[in-house]
């Protein structure tokens, strides 16, 4: 097994991860093709228009998955994530050449340092607004 | 129209059996941003006592997809896609997916709540494998946006 953290060296509040991820259109049109979810407002800038939107729009999902890849690393496997939650609050525009920056920290929302679980709140933001509510994750560092 | 609260309860039949492929996990990984070697090579995965590469937390939702596709395309819902939003999003593993799983999704309407104008559909997706063990639940919420 790939080693843990030690939960006895970590306290609730204290950042454990942070991470910056960079989307472009290309990243979008990438996550579309793996998940197969090829709505056009994430990669169409005259349909995002035609139905109101400030601009193309990154997925949800996307913004979801990238989002617990910090969490995963301080984890030290990805089946260590028995439990991933968010809402999903505001949206992440992604301009065509300058694209957007989503930054994420990784908190400690409660910790069972027998039992070796945490909850890791997180917290996601792009353009100074955070982009997700009630983002958490809960680790099973026992597995 | 406003989203028909007697679809609450209904429970649509398992979707066909959805094979996770090795070369999938590694395609949703990179998507994801996903950088550790046991989404992406087999050998690490073994190593860290896995039988092949681990999909990320999120991989789940390709699955689910199926399964939410029977609901938006069932008539009489009164769920019109183009006014879906995205809601919330939560999985809950009994144990991480891997390539080579075997996956049947099957679809429960847990809720259908009002709100104003608008509706809320919270869509629980039970994810099992081909032994019909199971792997982990998938909830949506979507809601339904309404005339204002």
């Amino acid at each position: 097994m790939t080693q843990a953290p030690d939960l006895s060296s970590v306290s609730v509040g204290d950042v454990v991860a942070e991470a910056t991820f960079p989307l472009t259109r290309d990243s979008l049109v990438r996550y579309a093709g793996a998940s197969g979810d090829f709505n056009p407002i994430h990669y169409r800038d005259d349909v995002a228009a035609s139905v109101g939107l400030p601009g193309v729009l990154a997925h949800g999902m996307l913004t979801m998955g990238l989002a617990v890849q910090p969490v995963v690393a301080w984890a030290g496997d990805p089946a260590r994530v028995v439990d991933y939650q968010v809402r999903f609050t505001r949206p992440v525009v992604v301009d065509p050449e300058t694209g957007a920056l989503v930054t994420v920290v990784a908190k400690v929302g409660q910790l069972d340092a027998d039992a070796r679980t945490a909850r890791i709140d997180l917290t996601a933001s792009a353009a100074g607004q955070t982009v997700l509510g009630k983002a958490q994750a809960q680790v099973d560092l026992a597995r | 129209m406003a989203v028909n609260p007697e679809i609450q309860g209904r429970v649509f039949p398992p979707t066909a059996p959805y094979l996770v492929g090795r070369e999938k996990v590694r395609e949703f990984s990179r998507a994801v941003f996903a950088t550790d070697p046991i989404n992406l090579d087999a050998e690490a995965a073994r190593a860290a006592g896995h039988a092949d590469v681990v999909a990320p937390p999120t991989f789940a939702v390709v699955v689910q997809e199926a399964a939410l596709a029977q609901l938006l395309a069932e008539p009489g819902t009164g769920i019109d896609f183009s006014r879906v939003v995205h809601g919330d999003q939560r999985f809950s593993f009994t144990r991480a997916i891997v390539a080579g799983d075997e996956l049947t999704a099957t679809l429960t309407v847990a809720a259908v709540k009002s709100l104003g104008a608008h509706s809320m559909v919270t869509a629980q997706t039970s994810i099992v494998d081909s032994e019909g063990a199971h792997v982990v639940t998938a909830t949506s919420t979507l809601v339904v946006r309404g005339d204002e």
